[in-house]
């Protein structure tokens, strides 16, 4: 029975790193650069929730439009005013501003909203959690977090894979130069990309701070980095590959902590991300990309 | 306009290179405060900061010998903490509120030792930190001593048969408490079933420590951890059915303040603090109502102790009759001499006297939550 | 052509010498005649380290174009090593210099032995999967380490990685004390031994690049088929520059180490490999002196700014980011050109009408 409940502490929280995973392989498939921001946008998308329930007391649905709202234009104003003036440029300076914007939103974030803790309200606070056998519990959190993440996943690829401007990202995923030779806007193609992945930040912020209740400016770097980490393990650029690396990371992650030590439950994850991209070097459904001369 | 740039840094940097502070002017004293003001450990630094500044006003207005306030923000890191060190002494400091977490302490108390620097931190707990020189001293309970009352209390009132401990192994002063409380929980023969750690990197996710101390049967789990990561645990509980008893440290106390966090869920927490904020005493109650109306907020026992070392600075700075005229040599030899002998009465504490090595001796206090509020237990 | 190209790089090898000598010569007269604050005096030996750091990390990211997420976990490795050798030869060697360099020599050694074990499987890895591991990597070490106990009792040197503090047989006194890391250290580190370290390193690393497996590796970096088409070894090559910067962490963390009294794991974390990065990218990919400049400036800029108070952190990002777009962007560069192309225009209209 243990290892039921283990199984879905650890679902519970990988498929909150695979929300914030699929933004992250979502806008490195298309924009080519490691968008280390992304974390702290979540942070903010959380913020804004908890600003309007908490502080204007409207309801949970207006906290999540709201704050998906303010997550795209903050999304599409940091692309167009610290991404876009460095396109074609090593991907690794773009690496830096992002570095750069991720401070810049830490800090912003202390100065507005003071770097006191809050207490995030689940927004499914008045759903019950679900008893099974008598020992087993399935909080709403979980159940919330892991539907949101497979029909996240499903919308991707179907908006990737059917819509026009889907297809689009595809081509210039593929090739830049190609798309844009085919008369593809590329620069508008990535504002889109940006777009979209800020907008799932905000659902991934509100649902993170659901199932992890504490609110502090520095709350999105660490699972940040975690989902980042899961994107590599899926295959970077690959959605359903995030959604998989992000639900075995937090079940590998959960199965350390209970089985082995939670003292070295760090060493442990990384070590099995390690041996996996040993084995398979572009993640578990990556592509692997044959280099043509 | 690189060369524009470069140029303007190197102006900045040659600037910042030859301001050296000039000295202070007899009457007024400098004290220096570092602590972390930005990143993951800023609401520690923040609030002591604000706690020192609302202090050093109220001595002012006093009238007699003025305190002048410089804080500094150390990042929660030794490195930047020897940086701030250094641009205090710069800046003419006499003596020292800070640091405010123990590991930056670690590394600036023997600087400030060498350069004889009187010294006290408000709330950098490890018990190493005293030994870093005659001239610190600590006006909070030191990591050993907390881990030994709280063992203490445990076996004396029988608060729990099965103890499970859930700490931050990444983390000074939890493994610090960790430590001096398992072994005096081995001595009392208190049965300890499980023992988990998260890092500053994992905390995010903390219900499979909660998860394992219930499978385990803990009836009582021992929480020496600051409010934060404690708020999140005690509602990872509620929310898979489990309610032992918790048992915090002075790291707990602030958890009623969490903004929007469910009090409820606080019920029956007991912890060991020397501060309460809704004490009804007239000092404390006279503070935290100043600290509310400038920044909107509960001060914390961080707060609270670094009112407290103001304070004790300017009961002994006075009694030693000092007007900060005089060379750090000189300060630091007289308010050592008199925090050793003297008698403080603050708001953390009644009757705080210090020994030699710099720690302080003042009333341990259980107290239970009860209606979000704390009650003593006696 | 081939021999000016030769002669450019010495130029620029000489320039980088010459700044580096130069700057030490400055500081150590303004050191003896009293004129630096006490925070410029503490900075000096945390900038020769950086600066190290970000050289060592330019070999593997600049020249080679592997990116490391993961350099804060040899300079941890190198740190703790050296600091622990100190303390046990205290009493042994007498001479702190000599205690020093050995120290770094020990940290540096063990720092590159462990990259030369990790290399051995990971440089399988390109790009972003090498980033990741590497940053893996530097979580497990800093993980490892906070769970470590070095120290030495009645049964003599005692080793244990271990999730609670192991007792000790008598009088004894542990010098790695796991998460509380390790404290009361006797500082070592001086200005002149970092200033022979960035000497060092600079010799080591701008010798690499300009020898012939330097180019080898210029080349794998920008087209690795090509390269390996006319049967360069890539792997062979990618290892020494690995095992080389890994070195040269160690050595520049038991430095850094032994500047501080107390140590801890933490400080070695991903930010600090992020820190470093940031110094390589913004001082120029495989621009030795740009490192040496951008490891400076940007270690002295946020302390530069510590009259800006709660503004401070949120300035010096922005700082960050519009450096990054005035160095990088193609458009400010097209615009900067056009500008200098006009004042160029107009210096020569100028001449002209004053020579007729």
């Amino acid at each position: 029975m243990n290892i039921l409940q283990y199984l879905i502490n650890g679902i519970s929280i990988g498929s909150v790193y695979a929300i914030i995973a699929l933004g992250y392989t979502m806008v490195y498939g298309i924009a080519k650069m490691l968008n280390f921001a992304h974390g702290d946008v979540i942070m903010v998308g959380a913020y804004i929730c908890y600003c309007v329930t908490v502080y204007l007391g409207l309801p949970v649905l207006a906290g999540v439009l709201l704050s998906m709202v303010v997550c795209t234009v903050l999304g599409i104003t940091i692309e167009g005013l610290a991404y876009k003036p460095l396109r074609g440029t090593p991907s690794l300076a773009v690496l830096i501003t992002a570095i750069g914007v991720s401070y810049f939103l830490q800090n912003a974030a202390q100065l507005i909203w003071s770097s006191n803790p809050k207490s995030f309200t689940s927004i499914v606070s008045n759903m019950k959690p679900l008893h099974l056998f008598g020992s087993l519990t399935i909080t709403g959190e979980v159940i919330v977090t892991v539907a949101v993440s497979v029909v996240i996943m499903i919308g991707l690829t179907w908006f990737t894979s059917s819509t026009r401007i889907g297809k689009s990202m595809r081509a210039v995923s593929e090739d830049r130069d190609a798309a844009q030779l085919m008369g593809i806007n590329v620069n508008r193609t990535i504002s889109i990309t940006f777009a979209i992945g800020s907008a799932l930040a905000a659902v991934a912020g509100v649902l993170m701070c659901s199932s992890i209740p504490v609110l502090m400016p520095t709350t999105g770097s660490m699972p940040g980095i975690r989902a980042f980490t899961a994107a590599v393990f899926g295959g970077i650029g690959s959605i359903p590959g995030a959604m998989l690396g992000g639900i075995l990371l937090g079940i590998i992650e959960t199965f350390a902590k209970a089985y082995l030590s939670t003292q070295f439950s760090d060493a442990i994850v990384f070590g099995v991300l390690i041996i996996i991209l040993l084995v398979k070097p572009a993640g578990l459904l990556g592509k692997q990309v044959q280099e043509k001369v | 306009m690189k060369k524009l740039l470069a140029l303007v840094l190197t102006l900045a940097m040659v600037t910042a290179m030859f301001a050296v502070g000039a000295s202070a002017e007899a009457g007024t004293m400098k004290i220096g405060m570092s602590g972390p003001l930005t990143g993951g450990a800023a609401v520690y630094g923040t609030a002591v900061a604000r706690a020192a500044q609302i202090a050093v006003d109220e001595v002012n207005a006093l009238g007699g010998l003025q305190f002048e306030l410089n804080c500094q923000d150390d990042e929660h890191d030794a490195e930047k903490a020897v940086s701030a060190y250094n641009t205090l002494k710069d800046w003419g400091m006499q003596m020292m509120c800070g640091t405010v977490t123990t590991k930056p302490c670690l590394a600036v108390g023997p600087e400030a030792n060498e350069d004889r620097i009187f010294m006290v931190t408000p709330s950098a707990s490890a018990s190493d930190v005293a030994y870093t020189g005659d001239n610190v001293f600590q006006i909070c309970f030191i990591d050993p001593a907390q881990g030994k009352i709280s063992a203490e209390v445990i076996a004396e009132k029988s608060l729990g048969s099965k103890i499970g401990i859930i700490y931050d192994s990444s983390d000074v002063y939890s493994t610090g408490i960790l430590d001096s409380f398992t072994e005096e929980a081995e001595t009392l023969g208190l049965e300890i079933v499980c023992t988990e750690a998260f890092t500053s990197d994992t905390k995010a996710d903390l219900t499979t420590q909660v998860t394992k101390c219930k499978e385990s049967g803990a009836d009582l789990v021992f929480l020496p951890i600051y409010y934060t990561e404690a708020s999140q645990i005690l509602t990872t509980a509620s929310k898979i059915g489990y309610a032992p008893l918790f048992f915090g440290v002075d790291g707990m106390d602030g958890i009623l303040d969490v903004e929007n966090f469910d009090t409820s869920l606080a019920e029956g927490l007991h912890m060991l603090t020397p501060f309460a904020a809704d004490a009804k005493d007239e000092r404390t109650a006279a503070f935290v109502a100043k600290y509310k109306e400038l920044y909107n907020e509960v001060p914390n026992q961080f707060a609270a102790d670094a009112y407290d070392v103001i304070w004790a600075m300017y009961q002994a700075a006075t009694a030693a009759g000092l007007t900060g005229a005089e060379s750090n040599e000189d300060i630091c030899a007289a308010m050592i001499e008199q925090f050793t002998s003297m008698t403080y009465d603050g708001i953390t504490g009644m009757g705080m006297t210090w020994d030699e090595d710099g720690f302080v001796s003042k009333a341990g206090n259980v107290v239970k939550i009860q209606d979000g509020a704390y009650v003593s237990v006696e | 052509m081939k021999k000016t190209l030769l002669n450019k790089d010495k130029g620029k090898d000489f320039l980088t010498y010459a700044v580096v000598i130069v700057a030490f010569v400055i500081m150590q007269f303004l050191s003896s005649q009293g004129k630096l604050s006490s925070a410029v005096t503490g900075y000096l030996v945390p900038v020769c380290c950086y600066i190290v750091l970000a050289i060592s990390l330019n070999l593997l990211v600049g020249v080679c174009g592997e990116l490391s997420l993961g350099h804060a976990g040899f300079m941890g490795i190198g740190a703790f090593s050296g600091v622990v050798l100190a303390t046990l030869l205290k009493n042994t060697v007498d001479n702190a210099t000599l205690r020093l360099i050995l120290a770094m020599v020990f940290g540096g050694t063990l720092a590159g032995l462990i990259g030369f074990l990790i290399g051995i499987p990971v440089l399988r890895l390109r790009g972003d999967y090498l980033a990741i591991v590497t940053l893996a990597f530097g979580e497990i070490m800093k993980n490892i380490i906070g769970n470590m106990y070095v120290g030495t009792d009645e049964s003599g040197f005692r080793f244990a990685i271990a999730t609670a503090k192991p007792k000790l047989v008598g009088k004894g006194k542990w010098i790695l004390s796991g998460a509380m890391g390790v404290t009361g250290i006797k500082k070592l580190s001086t200005f002149a031994v970092g200033f022979g370290l960035i000497l060092f390193t600079l010799f080591v690393v701008l010798n690499l690049i300009n020898s012939k497996e330097g180019r080898a590796i210029k080349a794998v970096r920008d087209n690795r088929i090509a390269a390996e088409s006319v049967g360069i070894n890539v792997t062979t090559f990618r290892m020494k520059a690995f095992v080389v910067s890994a070195f040269l962490a160690g050595m520049a963390g038991a430095l850094y180490g032994l500047n501080y009294s107390s140590l801890d794991a933490a400080k070695f974390n991903f930010n600090t490999s992020i820190n470093i990065l940031v110094f390589v990218v913004l001082g120029g990919m495989g621009n030795i002196l740009g490192s040496v400049i951008s490891a400076t400036v940007l270690y002295i800029l946020p302390e530069a700014m510590r009259g800006l108070a709660d503004y401070r952190m949120i300035i010096y990002a922005v700082v960050l980011i519009l450096v990054m777009l005035f160095t990088w962007s193609p458009k400010v560069k097209e615009y900067t050109s056009v500008v200098a192309d006009r004042m160029k225009h107009l210096f020569k209209k100028e001449k002209e009408a004053a020579a007729k």
